[in-house]
């Protein structure tokens, strides 16, 4: 097996507030290898955007990380441990040259009064030895790449002047000009509409193919899921839940919080099948409940209640590499 | 004929714009010549990408935007509104019958209000009740239909979840006895648990009180799962409009299809059968001439780029505006 180009190995991260330490991500493990598509998927808050965040180094200044936290990322063979990069020019390594990030909201990621053109040459000059003409031409390929109409015209214009999907197309051109090993999407097609969002889609796929990167692909929508990845992990109040391939969790769903959000969606080739809500308000991040996370909200902890309400379900994995946090799946070994 | 409670014949809503130097004066062409009946108990469900007009043409309907040209009429058992014409006490008994539901959860409740205030408000202002006791009665007896309790009540809506403003929307909209509601996109911003529960509380809200509600959502799969009734809208006009069943089984327009097949299948051995649109919605202040779905429309004729589709019933209920809807929603079905 190839090493992965990125490990998360058990990562925690609090923020310090008024109300005391909150936990965003609690004993996150995951890996990505070159080429491959991860989904994460989860309800908002659950911790998402905090995990995508970490691996660039992104959290805000109230963030604290545990100190067995590791990010390693695989560089031709060197291991660079992102967490220890404490400097800014050591961090210039991660932030936008080995990784780059499309984030939920288009506008947020451009300045408002600097063109989309001089934005994308100044990252690709900070991040390369190209000369200002060749940046230039880059960026322009890029736009035309990713099917920006007369994108000459387009690079001397500034981002209030793109529509919502012409902004997120810019946006990922601009991600993808520095080549980086891994682009992380963080809901890159929520704010989309439907036609838009199947464009987006398969742009993104196109890409993958002939950049041969990986990526972190962030969604709350399983079907986007199931169109785009390879590998999925479920997210739940800052605890991974679920994680295997795309076919394993949306098939065959091991965590009872996975077939929840599963039962939650209307079918289209179902309209009479009842909708099914995973009962209850997700707890806050303040009040995490004790042994399993879930439990509060859990329907299927029936006879094993009292376990699951005062034990930690332990990672546990079938043969083919199906991974789970539920008593239930460990009981079903031991009988 | 069906009981119509709410039904627009030539319904145009255009919004002026500032005159950028010299020439025409622009106008935002939001809704266009828009025929629509719904009836008395539907669960009526209005579907488009952003900007179709799907807000503009719910806030006509609770007379909340301009009606620039056709009618809407208002008929119940007891009374018939032509909502053009509208005004004083008649006007203010249709804002009691009338209401809508707010879009975002997080912007539409006021930080400094209790929950029973943010309820009880709408009967406050309209004078519905005569005393604290029957507004207070009122309130608990439709919070209770919400599943919020006492407990809720007394707080700030900034201590609930998103699920639970949502209800508490839905609550406001409800305690003025509303016959008609209009819920603009009040899932799309929600996570699928929430949504479900939504949908679910909406949907028991109109079994149980035969409320009238026009449902505006991007979401086709949402729509077909809680409506009867849909009506498809691209770029300020109804393209297609059939009960569910029908529109699914029947599809006739070509738009309608493009949405369809958008919609990311779950099952992920069927990657990349969407039928893909090439480029955007035109702008509603130059819609392209002719048929305005032209500009993206896989099966666009020469006939298309010059001559409007007429708005016509293919078959009972299903109405559809597409020069070639016979071939293609035969080509579609197979
Ligand atoms: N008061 C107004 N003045 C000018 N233009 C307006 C006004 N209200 C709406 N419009 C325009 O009318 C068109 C239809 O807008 P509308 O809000 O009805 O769309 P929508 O289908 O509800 O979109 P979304 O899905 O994004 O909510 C848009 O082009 C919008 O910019
Ligand atoms: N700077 C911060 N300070 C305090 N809490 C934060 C901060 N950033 C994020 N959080 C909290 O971390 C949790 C996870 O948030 P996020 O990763 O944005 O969720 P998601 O992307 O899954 O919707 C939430 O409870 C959020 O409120
Ligand atoms: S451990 Fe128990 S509470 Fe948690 S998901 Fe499994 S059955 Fe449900
Ligand atoms: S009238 Fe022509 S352009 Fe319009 S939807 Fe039908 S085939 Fe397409
Ligand atoms: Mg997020
Ligand atoms: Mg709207």
């Amino acid at each position: 097996m190839t090493s992965p180009l990125i490990s998360v190995k058990d990562l925690t991260l609090r923020f310090k507030t008024d109300e005391g330490l909150v936990t965003a991500v609690n004993n996150v493990s995951f890996d990505i290898a070159p080429g491959e598509v991860l989904g994460l998927v989860g309800e908002s808050g659950s911790g998402k955007s905090v995990t995508a965040k970490a691996l660039m180094m992104l959290n805000a200044e109230n963030s604290v990380y545990d100190d067995n936290s590791h990010i390693t990322l695989n560089l031709d063979g060197e291991d660079i441990e992102v967490l220890s990069l404490k400097r800014p020019q050591d961090q210039m390594i991660i932030r936008g040259g080995a990784i780059s990030m499309i984030f939920q909201e288009p506008m947020a990621s451009f300045a408002p009064a600097i063109t989309i053109g001089d934005q994308m040459v100044e990252q690709l000059l900070i991040h390369s030895d190209m000369t200002p003409a060749q940046a230039k031409d880059i960026s322009i390929e890029m736009l035309t790449r990713v099917g920006i109409p007369e994108p000459a015209q387009r690079f001397g214009q500034y981002a209030f002047e793109f529509s919502g999907g012409m902004r997120q197309r810019a946006m990922i051109a601009m991600a993808l000009s520095t080549k980086p090993r891994l682009l992380i999407a963080d809901e890159p097609t929520t704010a989309l509409d439907v036609t838009i969002q199947a464009q987006v889609i398969e742009l993104m796929k196109d890409l993958v193919d002939e950049f041969h990167m990986s990526i972190l692909f962030i969604t709350h929508d399983l079907g986007v899921i199931a169109q785009t990845v390879d590998r999925v992990a479920v997210m739940y109040l800052g605890n991974l839940v679920e994680t295997g391939t795309v076919r394993q969790v949306i098939n065959s769903p091991a965590h009872p919080y996975t077939r929840g959000l599963l039962n939650s969606l209307p079918k289209l080739d179902d309209l009479e099948a009842p909708l099914t809500p995973v009962p209850g308000d997700i707890p806050s991040p303040l009040d995490r409940p004790s042994g399993c996370v879930f439990h509060t909200r859990c329907v299927e902890s029936g006879a094993i209640a009292e376990k699951c309400r005062t034990e930690i379900p332990v990672y546990s994995s079938d043969s083919a590499n199906h991974q789970v946090a539920c008593h239930l799946a460990t009981q079903g070994e031991q009988s | 004929m069906s009981d119509v409670l709410i039904e627009a014949r030539n319904l145009s809503v255009h919004f002026p714009l500032r005159r950028l130097g010299f020439g025409e004066r622009p106008v935002v062409r939001a809704c266009e010549g828009i025929n629509i009946e719904i009836e008395k108990g539907s669960f009526f469900g209005l579907v488009g990408e952003s900007g179709s007009g799907k807000t503009t043409l719910g806030r006509a309907m609770l007379k909340a935007a301009p009606i620039s040209l056709g009618e809407i009429t208002y008929s119940d058992t007891d009374v018939t509104y032509d909502l053009g014409s509208l005004k004083g006490l008649e006007l203010k008994e249709y804002r009691k019958r009338a209401q809508l539901i707010f879009q975002d959860p997080y912007a539409a409740l006021s930080p400094r209000m209790t929950v029973r205030d943010i309820i009880a408000e709408p009967l406050e202002v309209m004078g519905i009740t005569s005393s604290r006791a029957e507004t207070d009665e009122k309130v608990r007896e439709i919070a209770a239909k919400c599943r919020l309790n006492l407990e809720h009540l007394r707080r700030f809506p900034h201590a609930f979840s998103g699920g639970q403003r949502q209800r508490i929307s839905i609550a406001r909209a409800l305690v003025s006895d509303p016959k008609f509601i209009v819920a603009d996109e009040s899932v799309a911003a929600l996570d699928v648990s929430i949504q479900a529960d939504v949908l679910n509380l909406l949907n028991s809200i109109q079994e149980e009180s035969g409320i009238t509600f026009l449902f505006i959502s991007h979401d086709l799969s949402v729509i077909a799962h809680t409506c009867n009734f849909v009506a498809v809208m691209y770029l300020g006009q109804i393209v297609e409009a059939a009960p569910t069943h029908k529109l699914f089984s029947e599809t006739a327009h070509p738009y309608t299809r493009a949405l369809l097949s958008a919609i990311p299948s779950l099952d992920p051995d069927v990657r990349g059968h969407a039928q893909k649109l090439e480029g955007e919605i035109p702008s509603p202040i130059n819609p392209p001439p002719g048929c305005r779905f032209n500009t993206r429309c896989p099966h666009a004729q020469e006939r298309c780029r010059t001559e409007v589709p007429e708005w016509r019933e293919m078959s009972s209920g299903h109405h559809v505006a597409c020069h070639f809807s016979e071939e293609l929603s035969a080509e579609f079905g197979t």
